[in-house]
């Protein structure tokens, strides 16, 4: 069976690697995503940020010896480690300011670790070895897909729905939405706000940090690996509706799907997409797909 | 230090003689405000830093203190700009150095867009500019001048290299994974010419946009095709991104990636376990004889890293611009344009080169492929020669071009 | 301290007309390029400063300029003047357009509607044959202004672009100190209330997109004149980017405060190369110096403190007006 030429099961391939290529953009909007409905910021520096999580990967294997598996922990934590530094030194001066100052000090950020990191290991980037146990293909009978592709979704997947459950199902979440909607309040409450805004920018880097090893050993870790990132990921949290958590991880798993057949049928405009189907749902839904209407 | 390259006292041809008069006066008024300078202007922060940027200015000023440091007399003065990737900081710059700054050639010249742009005003202000690590071959035709030197390589260059060898290794026919530039098509086409000349057979292609990642749907578009040589049109991340995924989804054996443009240094990114039986076609390693290992050891150890084409180019075509200096006796322009084509290149970089009057640098190209790790035996030892494309088949025969310079044009 | 103003402008005018004369000390083309993006950032500031739009596409109309006029003059052998023109309007009338759809919306929304109809014009340029995508569209012709000004001669070209540009700023300046201007505060302050005034709201952002964008595609075209090229740098997001900085930098509650965030931003851009690769770093640093240290801009800054000296030494630091706040 064919559909526009192309073998259904060739379509079926596509569609596994499209939620393969999604699963990035679901954990890496997720974390956008969650620093923007609590700073209110726009994380110009997520894709920088993303960098960072593979470079750190790359250091601790090639310096310290570390395991794949260790680095996919510790490398995480050290950016988000690193995220909340930023934030406790320099972003929150800007809170209660126009958004634009914010996005202004996470774009200086992406200067100077990108530039910094060119200085430091060149522009050419480093080789990444996929992990033994993952090296191989699985038979889904459509394709073969690499195993380490196949992780790649579950691991992504299981991630943000962990993170989903936390923000809206816990009582951890529960604060840190009341402090989003009622600041003053909830700080009333003897609930540390400030405190509580600093562990949720470190979460939503190291959720971009996670992306950036989970993406080492098939993309390439170069000092620029994410500086185009940012406006696609951004146009997925806002087709998704800002503020919305489900939205960001759907619309993300979307887009990577739809990213994936403009591959096959127009793959020039496979990187513009994303930009015509958010002008279309910002025009005929304002609030993104999942996001509510507010008056 | 080696002493200067000796061929320089050898060539006399008769427009030296014509010129000796000049040569023989040295009179320092000979020489633009007294000193010969030349400008490297680079990517020294963006993505093609490795390619080039301060490793090739660094080039430049070895290839002047092998010189001696000065040329007939006069000094020699090197200086440096960034041009950030961008054609109107580069052609404002290249102006300001020209007008301003007394630069007599500007050397390097990477990215396509800059090169054309600094071509342009290099044409208009009547200066050199030499193009090393750039592939546009609009540079030797629509927009050639006789004070542009394209030196290093080309688009022709590549395409006739591994198109042409891998063709007649029996790898007939082809499926392409293009960048969607005009470097990347152009590129494409070369090749697809270049195949179906040889009674090949062109199957497909994908087109993907520039600082593409995910390369799995056309890793799966590209088996799909069944033709044997995947060729790769695109150079940097979007290459071994490519690369990655083939390797990723099993290409080989049946299907052979041949990547197009692909550096040095794309295959230290890449590591032997993945880059291994890539063949690729450059102008020059580091490891190819004893010359090539004499001036990269050098390099090394000022840089801290090996040469590639461009710096060698770099080195090599900064030496070729001040020979012609000293034989023209001066360094206007013309009397400079003039030595450039009549000298011949003699070096580790080249033999028997020589400079067309498009401005191409014609000399002899290489085809390699990439060790295996059990067949790499030290460090930086990562390439095999498999053939030697002579100058005359490697470069775009001058009957093709054209440029407004040759006869019948 | 009018006076003073006045003082200072003619200064500046007086050292504007004198860069031709003193190679040695400012390179005439580099001054051309900042004068470009000076017209580039000032009318962009209409919507961000004066209005409360902001805009994340103004590269689409600064690159449509240039690829307009380049393709006019080049391939069609129309005067440079007409060309300019041409960009300037075309550009408007890609503003007028894409104003049209943006302010359906606003905030960020409108912001991340500019930026992707940005991208879909930066994609047809991409595409267009005419541009040669990442090569370019070079060697323009500059050709003559008014059929008498040769354009050829770097000062010819240097007194013509301060001239364009210098009617340009005037135009902002007298958009902003008008009764039209005085509207557009008002729907920056509180739209609701200007609406319920009876002003056709809508129909003013719309003009008002129209001007700015006509404005920043007559800047394009210049540049693509005084560099003879244009290139996709020009339609690139990163384009866009750069101006919000200038803006930023320079102060956007201010007429003028933008131009010299674009003098900065050029400045920081030239004479930054003896630092080989740490100029990204370098840049960045001064970046967030700026918007940790002096939040409304250099210029806003400046006249923060000439205010602060005449007033008493203890008047509390006026906070920023927040225009994109609005969601």
């Amino acid at each position: 069976m064919d559909i526009l030429g192309i073998p259904l099961q060739a379509l079926l391939g596509q569609l596994m690697l499209g939620i393969v290529n999604g699963s990035f953009y679901a954990v890496l909007s997720l974390g956008l995503a969650i620093i923007f409905g609590v700073l209110k910021i726009v994380n110009f520096a997520h894709g920088a940020f993303f960098m960072l999580g593979a470079f750190t990967a790359f250091l601790l294997a090639q310096y310290m010896g570390l395991d794949y598996w260790v680095t996919l922990i510790v490398a995480p934590l050290l950016v988000a480690a690193f995220g909340m530094l930023f934030e406790f030194l320099f972003l929150r001066r800007l809170y209660g300011l126009d958004p634009i100052y914010g996005l202004l000090l996470t774009f200086s950020l992406v200067l100077v670790l990108e530039g910094g990191f060119r200085v430091a290991f060149g522009s050419s980037g480093q080789p990444f070895a996929t992990p033994e146990q993952l090296r191989g293909t699985i038979n889904l009978g459509f394709m073969i897909l690499p195993l380490y592709r196949g992780f790649v979704i579950v691991s992504a997947l299981l991630l943000c729905l962990v993170t989903w459950f936390i923000i809206e199902r816990t009582s951890l979440g529960a604060s840190l939405r009341a402090a989003t909607e009622r600041s003053e309040l909830t700080q009333a409450f003897g609930i540390n706000v400030p405190r509580l805004i600093t562990l949720t920018y470190g979460v939503g880097v190291g959720l971009a940090a996670f992306a950036g090893v989970l993406a080492a050993p098939i993309f390439h870790v170069n000092p620029s690996m994410g500086s185009s990132l940012v406006i696609i990921i951004f146009a997925v949290v806002v087709i998704g509706g800002l503020g919305s958590i489900m939205g960001a991880i759907v619309t993300g798993l979307g887009l990577g799907v739809v990213e994936g057949f403009t591959r096959v049928f127009y793959s020039e405009f496979s990187s513009t997409i994303v930009f015509l189907v958010m002008v279309l749902v910002l025009l005929l839904r304002p609030a993104g797909l999942f996001g509510r209407e507010e008056g | 230090m080696p002493a200067k390259p000796s061929f320089k006292t050898l060539v006399v041809s008769s427009a030296v003689l014509s010129l000796g008069s000049i040569a023989s006066a040295m009179a320092s008024d000979d020489y633009s405000d007294g000193v010969v300078r030349i400008g490297v202007l680079t990517d020294m922060s963006g993505i093609y830093t490795d390619l080039s940027g301060e490793a090739a200015v660094e080039a430049v000023r070895m290839a002047v203190e092998d010189f001696g440091g000065e040329v007939n007399g006069v000094p020699i003065e090197v200086i440096y700009g960034d041009h950030r990737n961008r054609a109107d900081t580069g052609a404002s710059r290249a102006r300001e150095w020209y007008n301003n700054d007394g630069v007599d050639m500007i050397n390097d010249l990477s990215n396509s867009g800059v090169a054309l742009a600094v071509a342009a005003v290099a044409d208009e202000q009547q200066r050199h500019a030499i193009v090393n690590s750039s592939s546009n071959i609009g540079l030797t035709n629509d927009y050639c001048s006789p004070y542009v030197t394209h030196y290093t390589y080309d688009a022709y260059s590549l395409a006739q290299g591994t198109g042409q060898s891998i063709v007649e290794d029996g790898g007939d026919t082809w499926f392409f994974l293009t960048v969607d530039f005009a470097f990347g098509i152009g590129l494409e086409e070369q090749v697809s010419e270049v195949v179906r000349d040889a009674g090949g057979q062109v199957v497909g292609a994908a087109r993907h946009p520039l600082d593409t990642t995910d390369f799995s749907s056309y890793a799966l578009q590209a088996q799909a095709s069944g033709a044997e040589i995947i060729g790769i049109a695109s150079t940097g991340a979007d290459a071994i991104n490519a690369i990655n995924a083939l390797a990723e989804f099993g290409v080989t054996p049946d299907q052979r990636p041949a990547a197009l443009l692909l550096w040095y240094d794309d295959i230290v990114s890449l590591g032997l376990d993945t880059a291994q039986g890539l063949l690729l076609t450059n102008a020059f390693y580091w490891d190819a004889n004893d010359e090539t290992r004499e001036f990269s050891q050098r390099f090394y150890e000022r840089t801290g890293r090996m040469p590639n084409m461009a710096h060698a180019g770099n080195y090599s075509s900064t030496i070729h611009y001040l020979n012609a200096v000293e034989a023209a006796g001066t360094d206007a322009p013309d009397a400079v344009s003039e030595q450039m084509r009549e000298l011949e290149i003699n070096d580790f970089f080249a033999s028997g080169g020589y400079i067309r009057d498009n401005g191409r640098m014609v000399h002899d190209q290489y085809l390699w492929e990439v060790k295996s790790p059990d067949e790499s035996e030290y460090d930086y030892d990562f390439l095999r020669l498999v053939t030697t494309i002579p100058g005359e088949d490697a470069f775009q025969p001058l009957d093709e071009s054209t440029c407004h310079l040759l006869n019948g044009n | 301290m009018r006076t003073l103003s006045y003082t200072g402008l003619a200064l500046l005018a007086l050292a504007l007309l004198a860069v031709p004369f003193v190679p040695q000390l400012v390179y005439s083309v580099f001054v051309m390029k900042t004068l470009c993006f000076v017209l580039f950032a000032c009318a962009f500031n209409l919507l961000l400063g004066h209005t409360g739009i902001l805009s994340f596409g103004h590269a689409a109309f600064f690159g449509t300029g240039a690829y307009v006029t380049g393709q006019l003059v080049k391939a069609y052998g129309v005067p440079t003047d007409l060309g300019i023109l041409a960009g300037g309007l075309v550009a408007a009338a890609l503003g007028a357009l894409i104003g049209a759809l943006a302010i359906r919306r606003s905030g960020i929304y409108l912001a991340m509607i500019t930026l992707a109809l940005s991208q879909l014009v930066y994609f047809f340029f991409l595409q267009a044959p005419f541009t040669g995508a990442e090569d370019g569209l070079q060697r323009i012709p500059r050709g003559t202004f008014l059929g008498v000004i040769d354009l050829r001669s770097d000062t010819a070209l240097y007194y013509v672009v301060l001239g364009i540009v210098a009617a340009g700023l005037w135009l902002v300046w007298r958009t902003v100190n008008s009764p039209f201007g005085n509207v557009l505060r008002a729907i920056r302050e509180h739209e609701p209330r200007a609406i319920s005034l009876g002003y056709p709201v809508a129909r003013y952002k719309v003009l008002v997109f129209t001007i700015s964008a006509g404005l920043a595609g007559i800047a394009g075209s210049l540049k693509a004149i005084v560099f003879q090229l244009a290139a996709l740098y020009d339609v690139h997001w990163h384009t866009s980017g750069d101006v919000i900085l200038m803006t930023l930098l320079g102060g956007m509650n201010t007429v003028f405060g933008p131009a010299v965030g674009a003098a900065l931003v050029s400045a920081l851009n030239h004479y930054m190369d003896p630092f080989g690769a740490w100029v990204t770093v370098i840049t960045g640093l001064v970046f967030m110096t700026c918007v940790l240290t002096f939040r409304q801009g250099v210029v806003g800054e400046l006249g923060q403190w000439l205010r602060s000296r005449r007033a008493s030494p203890s008047a509390p630091r006026a906070r920023p007006r927040s225009p994109a706040q609005q969601q």
